[in-house]
């Protein structure tokens, strides 16, 4: 049996050097997918290169017109981060229903980008808020949007030899908006979701004037849910828009039946999902 | 593999500890420091046996790469709380209300409620359901748990 390979970075540039000379070694940080999917037997994995020691990946920047988390910040990092907190609380939220504390205290949003799940919890939350992702090679470095960034299942941007280090979010000005960011799995620590939805809406006098939906688990890749959007755009929110509303989710998208739920199911309760959020915004106006 | 050696605090002593970096912390702290107190349930993080903390932070054991450890990193098992004549309030109310029934997930228990009582001395019942959410037992019902956790953090504040 050949060696396992462990390949330590100690700072940035390193890591980006070992993750291009060593393509076939996946980098290894929380560890809380790559290990288990190596001890099961679903992965074969013949070396890795630590990166979970990295300070620069860990750090997240308060900057003047966006926030920057470090691909290994955990999900307790981003639970416990102020800046987070305010400017962006859908994310706070996905990030804590992840896993229990030792799972968030070990998982980063980092590794739940690649590991690219479409059940990839904070995946629907980044789609709202427009992130971008930083991918280094020893070459230099590129910022791919999230709308471009996952591909099919499982598959994303990121190029033999690069690097996710940064993923950035706009400060963007939501005061007039209403989020909300829903988990339905089959309890609620622990659960791989069966269907995660993200929404924010901007509601005046009973009508929405913008809003934005996005879904985990529901296609190969997170998405937005642009038909269904465009059907409630400036529309006043009754009864019948609400049933519009359910309808349109649940066709919108044509989910696959797997270990954790059915296609029926994720249907159905997605719609379900977007009749709370919208009855709950009529109330609060 | 070559093995690595690591100098960290193990159960506040120092220790210079030689392992193979792809190995299971896990599994170094069960067969190598022959600690057997950190239990395997699922190896996939998902049962909580194998909970410690690493710098008074709550992980599964069975998750952490030993090569992931630093030089100087604090760990503490359920070893380290107190010993069968030293027992911690914790550990005195897990068996004064019944937290404990076969015993396979009360060194994960310990470990996780010991982290939650660090950070919050007053934790309510919900919150301490959400601290031990991570941990599995198949026996109790939880119920005589969060009893054990809610009158150790009395005993601790001085209040029974």
């Amino acid at each position: 049996m050949k060696d396992f390979v462990y390949h330590k970075a100690d700072n940035l540039p390193e890591a980006v050097a070992l993750n291009a000379a060593y393509p076939d070694y996946p980098p290894l940080a929380g560890g809380t997918d790559l290990i288990v999917q190596w001890r099961s037997g679903i992965r074969k994995l013949d070396g890795v290169v630590d990166i979970s020691c990295v300070d620069e990946l860990k750090r997240i920047y308060d900057e003047k017109k966006e926030i920057e988390i470090g691909a290994c910040a955990t999900h307790s990092d981003i639970i416990g981060n102020a800046a987070v907190k305010k400017h962006l609380p859908l994310l706070v939220q996905a990030c804590m229903s992840i896993g229990a504390t030792q799972i968030q205290n070990r998982g980063t949003i980092g590794g739940n980008i690649m590991n690219a799940s479409p059940a990839g919890d904070a995946l629907p939350v980044l789609l709202i808020y427009d992130a971008e992702m930083l991918l280094q090679n020893v070459k230099g470095e590129r910022w791919v949007p999230v709308r471009d960034f996952f591909k099919s299942y499982r598959e994303t941007a990121l190029e033999s030899g690069e690097l996710l280090a940064k993923i950035r979010f706009p400060k963007r000005d939501f005061f007039d908006y209403r989020g909300a960011y829903y988990k339905i799995g089959t309890r609620r620590a622990q659960a791989i979701s069966k269907v995660s939805m993200c929404v924010m809406a901007s509601v005046s006098h009973g009508a929405i004037k913008d809003i934005m939906i996005s879904l985990g688990s529901m296609a190969p890749v997170p998405v937005r849910a642009r038909g269904t959007e465009a059907l409630l755009k400036g529309k006043v929110i009754d009864d019948n828009l609400i049933h519009t509303a359910e309808r349109s989710l649940a066709d919108e998208f044509n989910p696959i039946d797997d270990v954790r739920s059915t296609a029926q199911y994720r249907s159905y309760v997605c719609g379900a999902l977007i009749v709370k959020f919208l009855r709950e915004s009529r109330i609060k106006k | 593999m070559t093995k690595v050696v690591k100098k960290v605090q193990l159960n506040g002593v120092e220790k210079m500890v030689e392992a193979s970096p792809e190995s299971r912390l896990l599994d170094v702290i069960r067969l190598e420091l022959n600690l057997t107190g950190t239990k395997e349930g699922c190896g996939e993080g998902e049962c909580g046996a194998c909970s410690i903390l690493i710098n008074d932070t709550l992980i599964n054991s069975c998750l952490v790469l030993f090569g992931q450890l630093n030089d100087g990193d604090k760990i503490l098992t359920v070893e380290g709380l107190g010993d069968a004549k030293h027992l911690t309030s914790l550990q005195e109310c897990f068996i004064t209300e019944g937290g404990t029934q076969c015993g396979m997930c009360t060194p994960g228990m310990l470990i996780a409620a010991h982290a939650l009582l660090i950070k919050n001395p007053k934790p309510t019942r919900e919150e301490i359901a959400e601290a031990l959410a991570g941990n599995l037992c198949r026996c109790t019902g939880y119920k005589k748990i969060i009893d054990s956790v809610e009158k150790a953090a009395k005993i601790m504040r001085g209040e029974s």
